[in-house]
């Protein structure tokens, strides 16, 4: 095999990865912010029941991204976590106290357990808003200079990344509502029906200013997806999608037809923000070709970690999902 | 200045969140092989009170796995945020090897820790035994990664630089070189140790109040006689890791030594306060020509001293020279522990020697200090030099970082740790003071919250 070919399969890998880790940690990081809207703690109870046997298993995702960053492309690990010090920070801070907050609430008394059901929901957050920043920081741009980032540690803090931000907390309760109405409480149904459907409106309008700013802060993209006409058929399906998506969420019935929906919107908009960047990982910053790691690592990574370990730890995601019916409430309840 | 405010300040930042990770990795290795050995017995006897031993560690390893995984995610990231420059120097070579631990653990947690925390009911006896010698295993495999990275950062080997950068070209001598095939011997066998210690120290606790007699019996005559085999060979690797630091770090030699000044016959200062200024020993306690028969096997050969390195070359003396003599103090103990509660088993009165079982649960810690210490001689004594002799501390920092982005991220941190630490050891505190008694198995428990499992027990 090739070292061209390497460097594709591992850059295949990451973008799987990524999309795997936006969809799954992104349904019960949306799940988690929606519980700051429920209005007891029996619907609070019933919120963190349908995440419970999953969120732990989504977040392991992240730690592969990190892996594969370091491993196979150690300049983008090296430039984006120091691009983002605050941000990651605040990122592991809310996941360590949702994951703290989701098991200690059950043991609290009644002040305790506010505090922790606060801590849940903006944890969530949190988490959310740092990745979606972080997008929106690579899209506008992260100063390079002699292969290390050269700008301040409030970059991520302007205009366009807050909204891109915004925009992937309301991304990520769209794929939480919809997870809610393919295997959430009964009692919750109606109102996950409406919490998706607002969230999709929102997560839409945002979307599109943030696609006109961003082809604005980056006239080269424009010609990229010129370049790339396919693109535009891609754009195209992901606004059906999204429509799709609100219409679905119009009238309180259970099925997993909106989380299908919500999930291709997501491989959609994924697919068109390759487009208008490739070859850059970093926008107009870092290639993929100047941040890959040397033949010999990327080789000696990929007979174990390639060949083995990621395909088993698809294979397993797959089959708890699948056999197991994990974030099933009947599931979950009948075996309790 | 600023630059040297924000090393140390990554340094101690690195240093406090590793040491916290650490201790947990060191225990639920041990635990993993003290478990697949119970189960074994178990397997063997059918003996029901190994079961109730083995059920309660379960207990402990699934909350020291939960806060390992937890610590472990902080590690995954300190890398890149605060060590960039070496991230992106050394990650072509230091990337896979701490990938390679990240997809292990994946494995592990994707394949038998599942069916250990959840699943004895659901398969056969042969397999569940099966599954625990192969978490243990796993744990090993972790760890292999973790020091072989440690071991290239100690003694750079299997590279060529190529545009100030490493280039990996002989994976072999990376991963299975003579230092890593000696550091990690030396680490597995420190986290046995440390396990064993706490296994005797707690059933020790049991025996003083007159709690779980025939767990407690069962749970020394194993450790007792585990610790008492390994403690002598953790000396001989021991001595080897010193063998391998006096023949590849010279300076860091010299420092545990606290040797200022090159001596031929070189002595042996047993304890003293290293005055580095001034570059000598206050208050020493000194053995002449033991220096060099320790370094060389030989009463009169030449000891190379700090004054043979270039001073921007010399590590820090006070760490090493005391974490070191730390370390060495506690493998002591727990070889006069173990030995004397071997002796006592022998004489059939163990189970009424209140006097031993005191001094056995005041030891407790002294695996986890030996550890800690040891990490922090290996550790120091590298500095200056993040990769020994090819790229300094100073220059793998991230370029860009501020003094305020590292000291409230540490203040950050210190924080966070407080709260985590606080409800982690205070779970564990609680199991291990309640003991053994008929636990509950949740059905719907996943290994990825192997936390769940001991929740379960609180209950």
């Amino acid at each position: 095999m090739s070292y061209d070919t390497l460097i594709l399969l591992w850059v295949a890998a990451l973008g799987f990865v990524i999309l795997v880790y936006g969809l799954l940690d992104g349904f019960d990081l949306g799940v988690g912010m929606l519980f700051g809207l429920a209005e007891d703690e029996e619907d609070r109870d019933a919120l963190t029941a349908t995440i419970a046997p999953s969120w732990d298993g989504n977040e392991t995702w992240l730690l592969l991204i990190g892996t594969i960053l370091f491993g196979a492309f150690s300049q983008i690990y090296a430039v984006l976590l120091s691009a983002f010090y605050i941000p990651i920070l605040l990122m592991l801070f809310g996941l360590i106290f949702r994951g703290v907050a989701f098991e200690f609430r059950g043991h609290a008394g009644p002040g305790a357990r506010a505090l922790w059901n606060v801590g849940f929901w903006v944890g969530s957050g949190v988490v959310s808003f740092v990745q979606g920043a972080a997008v929106g920081t690579m899209i506008a741009g992260i100063p390079v200079v002699d292969r290390h980032f050269a700008g301040n540690s409030f970059i991520w803090l302007k205009p366009f990344p807050v909204l891109c931000g915004v925009g992937l907390m309301f991304g990520y309760a769209v794929l939480g509502a919809c997870f809610l109405v393919a295997r959430g409480p009964d009692e919750l149904l109606a109102r996950a029906v409406t919490w998706g459907r607002r969230a999709a409106i929102a997560m839409g309008v945002i979307v599109l200013v943030n696609a006109i700013l961003a082809l604005q802060l980056r006239p080269e993209a424009w010609q990229n997806l010129l370049a790339r006409p396919w693109a535009f058929e891609v754009a195209a399906v992901w606004v059906v999608l999204v429509v799709g998506l609100v219409v679905s969420l119009t009238r309180a019935s259970r099925g997993g037809a909106p989380f299908l929906l919500a999930a291709l919107s997501f491989v959609c908009a994924f697919l068109v923000l390759a487009a208008a960047f490739w070859p850059y990982m970093i926008p107009g910053a870092v290639t993929i070709a100047e941040a890959a790691s040397p033949e010999s690592s990327l080789r000696f990574l990929f007979w174990g970690g390639g060949l083995f370990a990621l395909p088993i730890i698809i294979l397993y995601t797959i089959v708890v999902y699948r056999v197991f019916k994990v974030g099933s409430v009947a599931a979950y309840e009948s075996e309790s | 200045m600023e630059r040297f405010d924000v090393t140390l300040l990554s340094r101690i930042q690195f240093a406090f969140v590793i040491s916290f990770h650490i201790i947990f990795p060191s225990f639920t290795i041990g635990l993993a092989a003290w478990l697949a050995t119970i189960e074994a017995v178990h397997y063997a006897t059918g003996n029901s009170v190994y079961r109730r031993v083995f059920d309660f560690w379960l207990r402990v390893f699934s909350i020291a796995f939960g806060m390992g995984v937890v610590t472990g995610i902080v590690m995954a990231f300190q890398f890149g945020t605060n060590w960039s420059s070496l991230a992106d120097k050394a990650g072509a070579i230091q990337g896979p090897l701490l990938g390679y631990e990240t997809f292990t653990a994946f494995l592990l947690e994707a394949t038998f820790l599942g069916v250990v925390l959840f699943a004895r009911d659901r398969v056969p006896p042969w397999f569940y035994l099966l599954s625990c010698i192969l978490v243990s295993v796993g744990t090993l495999f972790s760890s292999f990664w973790i020091l072989a990275n440690n071991s290239w950062m100690q003694v750079p080997v299997g590279h060529t630089m190529v545009d100030g950068r490493f280039v990996p070209d002989d994976w072999m001598k990376i991963t299975l070189g003579e230092v890593q095939l000696t550091r990690w011997p030396h680490m597995v066998l420190a986290c046995f140790l440390t396990t064993g210690m706490s296994v005797i120290a707690t059933a020790s606790w049991w025996l003083l109040r007159g709690r779980h007699v025939a767990e407690a019996m069962v749970s020394l005559h194993w450790a007792l006689g585990l610790v008492a085999v390994l403690i002598p060979i953790q000396l001989f690797v021991g001595h080897l890791t010193g063998v391998i630091v006096h023949d590849h770090q010279p300076e860091k030699f010299a420092a545990i030594e606290a040797r200022f000044h090159t001596q031929k016959p070189a002595s042996e200062v047993l304890l003293s306060w290293p005055d580095a200024p001034t570059g000598k020993n206050l208050f020493a306690i000194e053995v002449p020509k033991l220096g060099s028969f320790i370094a060389n096997g030989n009463w009169d050969a030449r000891e190379r001293g700090l004054d043979a390195f270039p001073p921007n070359d010399r590590p820090p003396v006070l760490i090493p020279f005391f974490g070191f003599r730390l370390m060495v103090a506690m493998g002591l103990v727990l070889l006069a522990v173990s030995w004397t509660g071997v002796v006592l088993m022998w004489r059939h009165v163990l189970e009424h020697a209140r006097w031993f079982q005191w001094i056995a649960l005041i030891s407790f810690p002294a695996g986890f200090v030996a550890v800690l210490s040891g990490w922090f001689t290996a550790e120091v004594g590298r500095q200056p030099w993040v990769v020994y002799g090819v790229l300094r501390t100073s220059d793998a920092v991230t370029p860009s970082l501020g003094t305020w982005d590292v000291a409230f991220s540490l203040a950050a941190y210190v924080l966070v740790y407080l709260v985590i630490y606080s409800f982690g050891l205070y779970y564990i505190f609680r199991l291990l003071r309640d003991g053994p008694r008929d636990f509950a198995t949740p059905r719907n428990g996943s290994p990825n919250r192997p936390m769940s499992l001991a929740a379960a027990a609180g209950e």
